[in-house]
This record gives structure tokens, C-alpha cells and sequence, in this order.
């Protein structure tokens, strides 16, 4: 079997599937009508080339580092975590628990105990298909799927018979108090420098490159993470040196939920201010294309939710500014999912047969 | 390219070699799994290719039968030079092959399997007819009976085995092929397939025979042909050469074939097993009742064909399995089932185990050296850095130092155990066992796909463990093994112990018809 360098298999594969993503995209979007150079012009200037855009790509990315995560952990542990979206739609339910219940002094211990509250909610609702799979062999995909269609139809029904102040319209809870209002990268000294308008990216990115960093230890340095990892790889040899399976399972379930859930700090504290219906918007989904592209390494994740980041900016920017429509954006992120996720092996493959070429050209 | 042209017509020139191979190379990225290797075959003789794992033979034969492409060289059929670009073009040629693990469909009968690929036509019954009566031809010619209307999940291993000839026969192969083939069949199982392939020598077949056991070279081929490290390093008439020199030849240096060990000074009990049973997850009963004691100082040896229950009775003792009765290790029950029954535990009562897969139960392939030292271990104090990290860097160094007394080549800690070959993966995992100095040690298969080389360096190890005072339960199919390192013989067939033998008064014949489930009177 042949086997491509390293540097090839972490920098070139992706690199070559974003290139592929990106010529379909062009594509379609010559196909109807539009310029493909000008909307690459108009999602690189509205994302990255302005500190206001970057505000926002980051505030996309924290929330996909998070999710991103979570199916890091979960994979590792031979796990498809695909209920991101429900557990940080519970976690969400976390944080305006915390935020509403208790007056808060300062924004400080808000954070931390909304931090807890959207984590053990998460992990709760991670826990259940856990444990159904740990125990009763349930399959993990199809439950965490389902739990993510439970959670939606939950908080549907806690926002408008239970949360909704009375006089209310919209389905949401109440506005958070505004001592509990997290500092964004603009009011944080130092950053201030760079962003001078009010954007959306808060002190959340740094809990995220923390968990990120966190994560890390854990996997690779800790009894735990070890254990985790040798379960996902086999589990017959796992039994054999005594691990155990229901354990396992248990663990990284719970931390993957967590993780999801601590997603909802960045959007429903940080932004949102309030809990509406679906405040995740998807990014628990956007979390299994984070991971696949970032190899499942917390370093490779937060590259990727970067990337992601600048998918959703810039698409939003492409609908704002030109004639293209918003949902192009969803066209895009659904090819890179593509190429990165599915067609990975297609690239390798490709990639492997220019090496092997390269190779024998040397010899001759 | 005519490489489908009819190869019986073909014989009327006589070429004197079947199969011609000259200077076939063939490289995997930086590693040359074939170097320049040359072999001429002779019509109507059996020809051996011996050498240790990693030497070269799979891939050789992978290209004789069209699933690799070499990369420079020459294959000639009867004189003939003979592209073969994939295994259909192999069958045309007339080369069948015998996979050590057989391509067959569980759920058909032989005479389904047979024409499984062959079939003539939209409509199977004219097939049917037509594989039937060769079939009872074949039968009859080469005492390869085999009941047509079975199906192959019925069948002993040993009768699918003649399956799988009968269908490289039924596609008219003048050039057979077999892969390690007594791997999974008992000795008379064995001698039996050693006549069928001495008649289809007779018939003019010529065959090739792939193996490690020198005994089965010595005793059927005609010529053999020696691989080491992707090169052919000679070819020699069997009856001109002796075992001891073609083990030479394959390691490069003189090896013990004998293993030297003095006699047992047995102390007291360490393990007494009581009354075991296990079922499987489908409810099926694997072990049946089984009692014995293994004392301190002995390796009790369990012979017998693979899959009679021997793997389960290592699970139950290893943790792995839960079963019930009574397992007790220095005069304390072990528990049998729950939370409690696990590998830890058994690990804490001093159980080492050394299992028979691996790949799948003692590594994780994908894992660096290091990190499989811990497997199992990894909740060893001088392992951890503090209550929250693991000490890599002490868990490296103790690789390395492992690797240096084992002779695990190449000792590199870092690189991932699939890297290894087989036989330094197994010194990887006994290292791992041996070291953490166990009461009682649970050996299984412990030279499976090991090279000769380490082979003596394994028995070296376990020997020397026993004569440290140690108790061993040692579980493997091959029969030389058992006779060799056992103080004691116990053979397993259907779960059950059939009985237990003195290694020094028993023989093979008597071993072989206890593993056939043949009791002879004595229980």
C-alpha cells in the first residue's frame, strides 16, 4: 500500500480538496449568471481584509472550535457524535437558566456559571444516547440524531409556554441583564487597537482555544485520553486490557456533549443576549466537517473552524453585497464538506498516484 | 496478448519447466519486496518456498497470480512468456491457487462454490450437471472426496480446504499453488492432504507450496527454494539438504530448532481451574466443563485444532470472557462475571497473558511502541508523571530499554506497531508480559506468523520464565511446539479436555487422534 509523507497527508489532501470545493463553486456560480472572481473578491474583503469582518469570523469560528471538538473527542473514542446541534441547543437552555435565575454581580462569575450550566446541560443531553449505547447497544448516529430533533421540539415548548415573559411576541426568554453583557474583542484592552467597531467575536474565543488546548492534554497526555483512544482504535483489545467499553463510551460522550453545549456561551451570552428557537444554527453540524477537515486534532480544528469562519462571513457578505444569493453560501460549505469529508479518499488516491508518478520518474 | 490460450494444447512442445520466473522485482515505495528473484519449476514436481515473514514469498506469488504487478522481470508458462495482468488471466494460464484463508461461501454447497465464477451460461443447472460429474472424476483420482451436495459451513476445515483445490482443479490448473495449507488442519488432516497433492504430482500437476514448517518441506517436495529479505538465496534438491542447513539459509545465522531446556522442578498450585464453562454471545457453549491446575514451574501445553475452545478458555482466564465456575489463582477465587472480571483485575491477581490475536487483542496497530507498552499497564505507577498525566517520556525510555533486552528490531519506540514485523510485534507484547514478572503466564500462539529467529528467542524466554518458578499455560496448534516447551500436554477438542500426556512418552499419532476427539478408552 502505498502512503503519502506526512507533510502531504496534513497540508496538501486539504489543500487539494479546497482547491476542487472551490472550482465547483466557481462553477456554480458562473452557472447562474454571476462572476466567480468578484464573489471571491467580495468574501475575502468582507471577512478578512477589515478588522470588522475578522469580528465576525471569529465569532462564527469560536462556535465551530467548539463543535468542532466535540466530534474530536467523541471520534477518538470510536463515537459519531452527530447530536452537536441538540446538545448546544440544551446548552443554550443552559445559559439562560444561569444568566435569568441569579442576579449576577459581574459578567466574570456569569460567564463561569453559565460556562457549567451550558456544559452539564450539554453533557446531560449527550449522556442519554450514551448511555442507550453503552448499555443497550443502541447505535450512537441514529440516536444523537434523534435527540437532536427532541431537543429542537423541547425548547420550542419551553420558549413559548414556560420561558416567554407574558406580553412577549416572539418565542425567546427575556433579555439577559446587563451586567451579565460579555465583553466583546472591542472592549477588551489591547484588541481595542485592532477592532474600533462593535463586533460580534467575545471573550468565548479564548474558552475556546483553551478547551481546544484542554482537549489536547487530555487525549494525549492523560491515562484517560489514552484509555479513550485505545477503546475507539479496537475494542476487543480494549476489553483485553481491561478497559472499560460502557465507561468509555460514557466519558467521551459526556465530554463531547459538554463541549457542544459550551458552544451556546459564544452565541446566546456573548451575542444573542437572550435564548431564541434554534440559536445554534446549524454549527453543531458544521462541527463533523470542522473535525473531518481538521484531521481531528485540535490544532487542525481550530484551523478549520477558521476556515469555516470565513465560509459563513463571506457568504453572508456575498448576499448583502451582490446578486448572488445568501443560500450560495450553503452550496459552498456543502462542497468543502464534500470534498473534505467524503471525497477525502478520492484525493488521496490522487495524490498518491502524482507521488508514485514523481517517484518513478526519479528512478528512471 | 494470447495468455488465454489453451495450455493443454501447449504441453504437446514439453517445455521442461512449468513456471519459469526471471528477475522479477518488485518494490512498495522504499521497501523491495522482491529483488531479482529467478526460479525454474519443473513439470510434475512439488516445489517448496520457505523463508521467514517479510521474506518475499506473498508478494512472489501475488504476482504469479496477477494481483501485483512486478515491476521489472520475466514470468514464462511452459516455456511460453506469459503476461499476467490480473488473476484471470492467472486461471487461463492454468495457475490455481489455494489461499490460506479459503474464498468460499458459507452458505452454498460445494458444488455452488465450485462453479462460482466459472458458471456457463444465465441458467446454473447445466453447470451444476457439468461440475458434478468432474467432480466425482476428480474424486475418484486424487481421493478428494467430497460430498458436492454440502454445504461449506458444514464442512471440517480440512474438507473445504479440498474445495478450494477442487475449484482451482475444476478450472483446469496444471500449476497449484497453496499458502501455508496445513496452518489449520490437524496431523492427519495433513498427511491426507500430502497424499492428494502426492497424486496430483503423479497426474503431471505441478504444485508450489508455500511454508515455514521445514518438516513439510523435508517430507513432500522435490525441490526447494529458499527467500530471505526479498532476495533467493538458493535452490537446493530436498533430498540433498537437511533442515538444519534451509534454516540457515532463511535466518542468515545457525538456529536451535530444539529447544534447550532441563527438567521441571514443579512447585505448588498457582492456578486451579474448576468446572469452566463459557458460551459465546450467541449462547453457544465454547468450553464445556473444564478442570486442571497448572503448579509453579510448569508450562502446561493445550494442544489441539484451532477453534475447540482453547481461545475462550484464554478469554476466561484473561478476563476478557465471562464464564462460570471457579478459577483459582494462589488460593483466591477469581470472579467469573460483572464489572470486577476484567483484565485489571486479572493483571492485579499476577496474570499475564500474551493472547493469541495480536493484532486485534494484544496491539493496537495504530499505536507508536510506546504507548503498547503501557496497553494494560497504564495504570502503573512509574508510568504516571502525576494524578492527572501519564510520563511519556519514562514510558519511551522503558520502551527503549525493553526493546534492547528483547532484540526488538528496529528499536525505535516512536514508530507505530504496524510497523514491525510479526515476529518483532510478538517480542513487543512478551516483553510488555514477561517483564511485569507474572505468577502465571497465559501464552497463546506465541510463534504465529514470528519468524525462526525469534521463535528460539520467544521459547528462549518462556523457558526461562518457568525455570524462574513461574507457571505457564501455553495454548497453540502447532503440535512441534507443544511437544517441545510442554511439561505437561493437555489436548482440547469441543470444549472439552480429552486428556493429558507426558510430552516425553507420548507421540504425535496419539496427540493427533486425542485432537480428531478420538479418546482411545482413558477420558
Amino acid at each position: 500500500m502505498d502512503r503519502l509523507p506526512k507533510w502531504a497527508d496534513v497540508v496538501l489532501v486539504p489543500l487539494v480538496s479546497l482547491i476542487f470545493a472551490a472550482a465547483i463553486s466557481a462553477i456554480v456560480i458562473k452557472a447562474i449568471g454571476q462572476s466567480p472572481s468578484e464573489a471571491l473578491k467580495v468574501m475575502v474583503e468582507g471577512s478578512l481584509m477589515s478588522a470588522y469582518g475578522w469580528g465576525y469570523t471569529l465569532y462564527y469560528t469560536t462556535s465551530f472550535i467548539f463543535t468542532g471538538l466535540a466530534v474530536t473527542i467523541a471520534f477518538h473514542a470510536g463515537m459519531f457524535n452527530i447530536g452537536g446541534e441538540g446538545q448546544a441547543q440544551l446548552g443554550g437552555l443552559g445559559v439562560a437558566l444561569a444568566c435569568l435565575l441569579i442576579p449576577w454581580p459581574h459578567w466574570s462569575v456569569a460567564l463561569l456559571a453559565a460556562s457549567l450550566s451550558a456544559a452539564a446541560f450539554g453533557a446531560v443531553w449527550a449522556a442519554v444516547p450514551a448511555y442507550l449505547a453503552a448499555r443497550r447497544g443502541s447505535h450512537i448516529v441514529i440516536t444523537t440524531i434523534m435527540f437532536n430533533y427532541i431537543a429542537a421540539a423541547l425548547i420550542v415548548y419551553l420558549l413559548v409556554d414556560v420561558l416567554r415573559p407574558a406580553g412577549q411576541m416572539d418565542p425567546a426568554t427575556a433579555r439577559f441583564p446587563k451586567t451579565v453583557s460579555l465583553p466583546t474583542l472591542n472592549q477588551i484592552p489591547g484588541f481595542d487597537l485592532f477592532f474600533q467597531k462593535e463586533v460580534p467575536a467575545n471573550v468565548t474565543l479564548f474558552i475556546a482555544l483553551a478547551a481546544a488546548w484542554a482537549v489536547w492534554l487530555i487525549l494525549w497526555r492523560t491515562r484517560l485520553g489514552y484509555q479513550l483512544r485505545a477503546f475507539g482504535k479496537s475494542e476487543p483489545a480494549a476489553r483485553y486490557a481491561g478497559i472499560n467499553p460502557a465507561k468509555m463510551i460514557m466519558i467521551s460522550m459526556t465530554i463531547s456533549g459538554a463541549l457542544a453545549g459550551l458552544m451556546s456561551v459564544n452565541n446566546v451570552m456573548g451575542e444573542a443576549e437572550r435564548l431564541l428557537q434554534n440559536s445554534s444554527e446549524g454549527a453543531g453540524f458544521i462541527g463533523i466537517a470542522v473535525a473531518l477537515m481538521g484531521r481531528n486534532h485540535p490544532v487542525g480544528v481550530v484551523l478549520a473552524a477558521v476556515l469555516f469562519g470565513f465560509l459563513y462571513q463571506g457568504g453572508a457578505e456575498l448576499g448583502l453585497w451582490t446578486a448572488i444569493p445568501i443560500e450560495l453560501r450553503i452550496v459552498v460549505q456543502g462542497l468543502v464538506i464534500l470534498f473534505t469529508g467524503a471525497l477525502d479518499v478520492m484525493v488521496r488516491m490522487l495524490l498518491v498516484w502524482l507521488f508514485s508518478f514523481g517517484r518513478k520518474r526519479q528512478v528512471a | 496478448m494470447p495468455s488465454g490460450a489453451n495450455t493443454s494444447g501447449r504441453q504437446a512442445t514439453a517445455a521442461p519447466f512449468a513456471i519459469e520466473l526471471k528477475g522479477i522485482s518488485k518494490a512498495f515505495g522504499p521497501v523491495q519486496a522482491n529483488k531479482d528473484i529467478s526460479i525454474a519449476v519443473p513439470r510434475g514436481t512439488i516445489h517448496g518456498i520457505i523463508g521467514e515473514n517479510g521474506a518475499g514469498k506473498s508478494t512472489l506469488m501475488s504476482i504469479l497470480y496477477g494481483f501485483y504487478r512486478a515491476d521489472s522481470g520475466e514470468i514464462l508458462i511452459n516455456g511460453t512468456p506469459t503476461a499476467i495482468p490480473d488473476s484471470q488471466s492467472a486461471i487461463r494460464a492454468g495457475i490455481g491457487m489455494v489461499f490460506q484463508h479459503f474464498k468460499l461461501v458459507q452458505n452454498f454447497t460445494v458444488l455452488e462454490n465450485v462453479i462460482l465464477g466459472a458458471e456457463e451460461g444465465a441458467m446454473l443447472a447445466r453447470s451444476l450437471a457439468k461440475a458434478r460429474r468432474v467432480l466425482s472424476d476428480l474424486s475418484r483420482e486424487y481421493e478428494l472426496d467430497v460430498d458436492p451436495d454440502a454445504l461449506i459451513e458444514d464442512l471440517s476445515v480440512g474438507h473445504q480446504q479440498r474445495v478450494e483445490i477442487l475449484k482451482a482443479l475444476y478450472r483446469q490448473a496444471d500449476i497449484l499453488i497453496l499458502d501455508e495449507p496445513t496452518g489449520v488442519l490437524t496431523p492427519a488432516e495433513a498427511d491426507h492432504l500430502f497424499r492428494i497433492l502426492s497424486g496430483l504430482r503423479d497426474q503431471g500437476k505441478t504444485i508450489i507450496l508455500i511454508t515455514h514448517k521445514l518438516r513439510e518441506i523435508m517430507e513432500i517436495t522435490d525441490h526447494v527454494s529458499v527467500m530471505r529479505r526479498g532476495t533467493m538465496v538458493g535452490t537446493v534438491k530436498t533430498a540433498e539438504t537437511s533442515p538444519e542447513e534451509l534454516a540457515e539459509l532463511m535466518v542468515g545465522r545457525k538456529v536451535l530448532l530444539e529447544v534447550d531446556k532441563g527438567a521441571p522442578n514443579p512447585g505448588k498450585t498457582v492456578l486451579s481451574v474448576q468446572d469452566l464453562h463459557v458460551r459465546d454471545e450467541h449462547g453457544v457453549e465454547r468450553l464445556k466443563g473444564i478442570s486442571f491446575d497448572i503448579r509453579a514451574g510448569e508450562i502446561l501445553g493445550i494442544a489441539g485444532v484451532a477453534g475447540n475452545g482453547q481461545s475462550e478458555l484464554l478469554e476466561a482466564l484473561g478476563g476478557i470472557a465471562a464464564a462460570t465456575g471457579r478459577i483459582v489463582m494462589n488460593g483466591t477465587d477469581l470472579p467469573l462475571t460483572g464489572a470486577t472480571a476484567n483484565g485489571q483485575t486479572r493483571r492485579e491477581a499476577g496474570i499475564a497473558h500474551v493472547p493469541e490475536d495480536r493484532q486485534h487483542l494484544g496491539l493496537i496497530m495504530d499505536f507508536e511502541a510506546w504507548e503498547n507498552v503501557a496497553f494494560g499497564y497504564h495504570n502503573a505507577p512509574e508510568y504516571q508523571k502525576n494524578a492527572l498525566l501519564m510520563d511519556n517520556d519514562a514510558l519511551r525510555a522503558d520502551t527503549a530499554a525493553k526493546m534492547e533486552r528483547f532484540d526488538v528490531r528496529p528499536p525505535i519506540p516512536t514508530l507505530p506497531a504496524k510497523s514491525f514485523s510479526g515476529g518483532n510485534q510478538q517480542k513487543i507484547v512478551v516483553a510488555r508480559e514477561i517483564e511485569r514478572n507474572p505468577d502465571l503466564l497465559l501464552i497463546g500462539q506465541p510463534t504465529r506468523g514470528v519468524d525462526i529467529g525469534a521463535i528460539e528467542f520467544i521459547h528462549k524466554q518462556i523457558v526461562a520464565l518457568r525455570d524462574a518458578g513461574k507457571a505457564i499455560l501455553l495454548v497453540s496448534v502447532e503440535l512441534d511446539e507443544i511437544m517441545s516447551l510442554s511439561d505437561r500436554i493437555a489436548v482440547m477438542f469441543d470444549g472439552k479436555l480429552m486428556g493429558f500426556r507426558d510430552p516425553e512418552t507420548t507421540n504425535e499419532r496419539e496427540l493427533g487422534l486425542l485432537m480428531a476427539g478420538v479418546s482411545e478408552g482413558t477420558p
